[in-house]
């Protein structure tokens, strides 16, 4: 498998469930109301619990790192991720990851990108290295 | 102090505070990196990579070894936490997460144990934003194992009011149009309610935009009739961005065809929804000050 720069990566949809939401926030540790309690999240102005930052990080990471075991090998690491933030991921949506390889060399850059209904949920930037 | 207490120069200078703090305390996260807590994650996550089951953290768990949990008290001293009571007092009540930019300088294993320290970097703002005002909050993020980092962590967000209504445009402050003895008449017009095309007094011939000679028969005597005020869009565009001083966005601007047969550049008023090429228009004016009308089009249903 290639990694040269336009490389595109898998297309991944991830189902968003409420114990998605909420099981990832609590092995992430984030205990605030709007990640596990609809009717706070709601008090908040909120459509309801929506999806932390710690699980979207990790989500991209997963989802980078799934292809870059088949493309690369075992011997890289992630060394860097980058995220910018836009629409909420709320239960009963879809996640779904595309990506595509920006920098490619010592470095190897992933754009990677996360929408849902409402538009990107996030944009990320993640740097593989060797190990 | 109360929420109509406090100025933009207040927040500033309260956030000058914890700037100088400087970085906090290196704080340890509550255990050493373990296998259990890698587990819990692994499994939610979905991660499957056998690295993380054989003694190496997962890097996108940094942060999780730091995470206070629910006892509140313990992130009372956090310059994000501070920063964000001062926004809270001032009325800005929401946050939102808007950028998370982290480094992992090497991989941490299992039985290491983390430290973090934290500053404010920059507070940007008042900037209004899809959700409401606001200020872009940054702090800086420092993950060291004993005196070595081994991850950063930029994070930014947005505190803001939620829905507070975008402030009110002075459309006094827009671009002005230059205004000499070649184009006195058209403004004199406007402010009177005409819309005035310069005509030679030579030939007849009427032009647009105005000039001192007539392109046909090169006279410089020149007059002007006024016009219907009645055309027709030969051509249109909307403007969403850059913003512009004096206008609220998005604006539409149109080539309109006139009954004599010139064309003008103007804005079409509220047009964007019914606007179509051939929508008859009719000439209205906006006065904008003593100095200035403006001639502009609405779409005539």
């Amino acid at each position: 498998m290639s990694t040269a720069t336009g490389t595109t990566l898998p297309a991944w949809e991830l189902p968003l469930t409420p114990t998605l939401i909420v099981s990832t926030a609590i092995a992430t540790r984030d205990f605030q109301d709007v990640h596990h309690d609809r009717d706070l999240a709601q008090g908040h102005g909120s459509k309801d619990i929506f999806m932390n930052i710690l699980t979207t990080t990790g989500l991209v990471q997963r989802y980078v790192g799934e292809w870059a075991r088949d493309a690369i090998g075992p011997d890289f690491r992630i060394a860097g991720c980058a995220l910018r933030l836009g629409a909420p991921a709320y239960p009963g949506d879809t996640l779904t990851f595309s990506g595509s390889v920006t920098e490619s060399g010592e470095l190897t850059v992933i754009d990677v990108v996360g929408a849902v209904s409402l538009g990107n949920h996030v944009n990320a930037q993640v740097t593989v290295v060797a190990r | 102090m109360s929420t109509a207490e406090w100025t933009h120069d207040d927040i500033m200078a309260a956030v000058e505070e914890i700037k100088a703090l400087g970085e906090s305390e290196p704080k340890p996260a509550r255990d050493p990196i373990n296998q259990p807590m890698i587990n819990n994650w692994l499994e939610a996550i979905g991660e499957t990579d056998p690295r993380y089951t054989s003694g190496e953290a997962p890097p996108a768990m940094a942060q999780v070894w730091t995470m206070d949990g629910l006892d509140h008290t313990k992130r009372a001293a956090a310059p994000l936490h501070r920063t964000m009571q001062i926004f809270d007092e001032a009325g800005f009540k929401s946050v939102l997460g808007t950028n998370c930019d982290q480094v992992y300088l090497r991989p941490v294993e299992v039985g290491e144990h983390v430290t973090l320290s934290a500053r404010l970097d920059s507070v940007v703002g008042p900037k209004v934003t899809g959700v409401g005002e606001g200020y872009f909050v940054t702090t800086e993020n420092t993950w060291r194992v004993g005196d070595e980092v081994v991850a950063t962590m930029s994070f930014r967000v947005l505190k803001f009011k939620p829905g507070a209504r975008k402030p009110a445009v002075d459309k006094t402050r827009l671009v002005r149009p230059q205004m000499n003895q070649d184009t006195a008449y058209f403004w004199e017009g406007t402010a009177l309610g005409e819309l005035r095309i310069q005509k030679c007094n030579a030939c007849g011939e009427l032009r647009h935009p105005p000039g001192p000679m007539c392109p046909t028969c090169h006279a410089a005597d020149r007059g002007y009739v006024v016009a219907s005020g009645k055309g027709t869009v030969f051509s249109f565009l909307v403007h969403h961005a850059p913003q512009l001083p004096g206008k609220e966005l998005p604006i539409t601007l149109a080539l309109i065809e006139l009954e004599e047969g010139l064309r003008m550049v103007g804005e079409v008023q509220g047009g964007r929804e019914s606007i179509a090429i051939g929508s008859p228009v009719q000439v209205a004016f906006e006065k904008i000050d003593d100095d200035l009308t403006l001639a502009q089009w609405a779409v005539v249903e």
